[in-house]
């Protein structure tokens, strides 16, 4: 799925540089789930922001089956978003205006789909992350838990090669934390999601199958606690 | 989802939408109603204009009168031997007061030049009744004689005459009744009878404006003397509000029989092929006859003074200006306020990006959401300026419009009195001549008509709005990086 090979980022602070991500090699095979930690400022949300296609790494390749996000142009770049990653964020970053059906539907938009089909779509998606009798409720009127499950919907409906969540459960309680991460793991395991996820929490880490750690830019990836067996098989 | 997205963020911001649009609506409305009132001003000097040489005139041709020219208004008076004080006196002359005198052929000169649609002359004339006793005089210096009236003193020194005199007067037009296109009486509608036929053009009959008619008591088949000869009225004519037209219209030929000015003629009316053609057959005309006086409706247009052309100004000049600044105004804020839209809306564009949103999409939902309040505010802005049109037209006064012309004669009626006299067997007797550049003074209701011009200019003006607005943010919203969007702390 991915290999990225010495891939660096750089910030101008000022007059002096950050080096945000200071040479990172990764391979991610279909349908593997990393999960990276590391404290703050270290370079995760830039990683996965560089493997998103989000932002452009300033050195190195970063190729996804076959196409390098690092050298592709801007509305290649946003086409493969469309149709091939999905990303969860922190604090949901649901549309405000829209409820959580048409929330689902924007991201049937760029694919030129149909009203109706993107209607019906996004109908199942909810059903499919327990929410199928909130679909006319707006952002405000739903709980961290069932906007983020909204959110999940939204990643997932347009069956996308890559799921890529940054702290996912960063805003949410314990319990409903836990319900997430079951979801999701779910989802991972049912849809054989390549699954990358940036995460505080060890609780949360210590799912995944590989377990990478960022520091001053760079990435050690180290074995999970998930054994191998429950790794989903090749596509 | 277009359209469900820009509805729900349009009422999510409704406030800000709203000022918006009540910006764009008040430099529409302001627009609107100076472009109206604009027009209504240009409705009233060109009802000025066409009152005081009819419809469908471009050019007039008009020559200043030369020492001793024109008909001489001696009244017979002049080096008669034995006309002492006491004599009776009853004259009843037509004369040409104002105007030099052209020849009959130059009409037919002018009507052969290039661009020249038609060319009719006339005669403007008075007719002037002189009736009493011729006062006697003792003069003690050599002062000028007063003016007539019984028992008038004179003006100037020591002067003074015994005697009464009694004077009317009232305008007379010869009117050209082979073209009827052109001349005073084209802008008139009968009233009662009829008008003149071609078959007329030498018999005594006339047609009398419906104002003198009433003055005077004169209806279809009245008899009237004009020098000394009986016409009979065969029509009642109204001439458009405001204008100062002749009493009289006679046929050209019987004008210029009764003021001795056969085969000439005071005023040329020339009507052009098309408005472009103007300047350029009014030049043709000043080269073929150097010495007449062309004067065309621009250049009558010019000489307007009073409320009307204050109006005018205050219209075009402080009233466009300042609708275009309110307008620019508008359009900056909207322009402003929506690129602060954008601003606070960083992240969410941020997320659609993400989601693979192409920076057009996201760009044209942003124009939408303001074309959508500009179409707003426009048709706010719409019937903001008929609403402002129609207080301009319930409480504007009449105006006045004064114009300098060489061509009119003052307004007759009973008892004006006539100039001085010349002394017995002096030259040049008889009422003195008006000015050469009579000034003529109108009154106008204005109104200020909304034209579908006008309110496709709203439509424009408010889409522009839109866009200019729109566009502001939507640069802001495709220039974001989806990165630096997703970071933003709200």
């Amino acid at each position: 799925m991915y290999k990225l090979s010495n891939v660096t980022k750089d910030y101008q602070n000022g007059r002096s540089t950050v080096h945000a991500l200071a040479g990172v090699d990764l391979t991610l095979g279909d349908g593997e789930w990393l999960a990276i930690q590391g404290p703050t400022g270290h370079g995760k949300s830039t990683l996965l922001q560089v493997l998103g296609g989000l932002d452009r790494p300033t050195s190195g390749v970063v190729d996804l089956d076959g196409q390098d996000l690092a050298t592709m142009r801007e509305s290649q770049v946003t086409k493969v978003r469309a149709t091939s990653i999905g990303f969860i964020f922190q604090t949901f970053n649901l549309i405000p205006t829209l409820n959580a059906e048409e929330n689902v539907e924007v991201a049937l938009v760029p694919m030129g789909i149909a009203a109706r089909e993107r209607r019906e779509r996004s109908a199942a998606a909810l059903d499919s992350v327990g929410l199928g009798e909130r679909m006319r409720h707006l952002p405000s009127e739903l709980s961290g838990g069932q906007q983020q499950r909204v959110a999940i919907a939204r990643a997932l409906i347009k069956q996308p090669k890559v799921l890529l969540a940054d702290e996912p459960t960063g805003n949410l309680d314990e319990g409903t934390r836990d319900d997430i991460m079951k979801l999701l793991e779910k989802l991972w395991q049912d849809r054989e999601l390549t699954l990358v996820l940036v995460t505080h929490d060890s609780q949360v880490a210590r799912r995944a199958q590989r377990l990478g750690l960022m520091s001053q830019g760079r990435l050690s990836i180290q074995p999970g606690a998930r054994p191998p067996s429950d790794v989903p098989a090749a596509r | 989802m277009f359209f469900t997205y820009l509805r729900r963020e349009l009422r999510r911001r409704r406030r800000q939408a709203s000022f918006i649009a009540v910006g764009i609506a008040v430099g529409i409305g302001l627009v609107i109603t100076v472009t109206a009132a604009s027009s209504g001003v240009k409705d009233a000097q060109g009802r000025v204009l066409h009152a005081l040489y009819g419809v469908g005139t471009d050019v007039t041709v008009t020559k200043s009168p030369s020492a001793g020219s024109g008909r001489p208004a001696g009244f017979g008076f002049r080096g008669r031997s034995g006309a002492s004080g006491g004599t009776k006196i009853n004259a009843d002359s037509l004369v040409s007061l104002s105007l030099g005198t052209l020849s009959g052929s130059s009409v037919t000169s002018i009507s052969r030049l290039h661009g020249v649609s038609t060319a009719a002359g006339g005669l403007t004339l008075t007719d002037m009744k002189i009736s009493g006793k011729i006062p006697s005089f003792s003069s003690t210096s050599g002062g000028t004689p007063g003016g007539g009236g019984s028992g008038g003193g004179g003006s100037g020194g020591g002067t003074s005459f015994r005697g009464s005199i009694k004077s009317s007067s009232f305008t007379v037009s010869g009117v050209d009744l082979s073209t009827g296109s052109v001349g005073p009486l084209s802008s008139g509608k009968i009233k009662s009878g009829s008008t003149f036929s071609t078959a007329d053009a030498h018999t005594d009959v006339a047609v009398v404006d419906a104002n003198y008619a009433t003055q005077k008591k004169l209806t279809v088949g009245s008899t009237m003397t004009i020098a000394k000869k009986t016409f009979k009225v065969i029509g009642i004519v109204t001439v458009p509000q405001g204008s100062s037209p002749p009493d009289v219209y006679i046929p050209l030929a019987q004008a210029q029989s009764l003021a001795s000015m056969t085969g000439k003629v005071n005023t040329i009316y020339v009507a052009a092929a098309s408005a472009s053609d103007i300047s350029a057959v009014s030049k043709e005309i000043s080269g073929l006859l150097p010495k007449a006086t062309v004067t065309t409706s621009s250049d009558l247009a010019n000489e307007v003074t009073g409320s009307l052309s204050s109006a005018s100004s205050l219209a075009n000049n402080l009233g466009k200006w300042l609708a275009v600044a309110v307008l620019v105004a508008a359009f900056l804020l909207a322009s402003l306020l929506t690129m602060s839209a954008v601003s606070r809306r960083v992240r969410e564009f941020g997320t659609l990006k993400a989601l693979g949103w192409p920076s057009g999409r996201i760009v044209r939902q942003v124009m939408g959401e303001s074309v959508t309040v500009g179409i707003i505010g426009g048709i706010a802005g719409v019937v903001l300026g008929f609403a402002g049109a129609a207080v301009v037209s319930k409480v504007a006064p009449s105006l006045t419009a004064t114009v300098g012309q060489t061509q009119s004669a003052t307004a007759g009626g009973s008892g004006a009195a006539a100039g001085g006299f010349g002394p017995p067997g002096g030259a040049g007797g008889g009422p003195a001549r008006g000015a050469a550049s009579a000034t003529h003074t109108v009154a106008v209701h204005l109104t200020a008509p909304v034209t579908l011009g006008a309110v496709l200019l709203a439509v424009v003006l408010a889409l522009a709005g839109g866009l200019i607005a729109g566009s502001f943010g939507g640069w802001r919203a495709a220039r974001l990086r989806p990165a630096a969007a997703l970071s933003r702390v709200e």
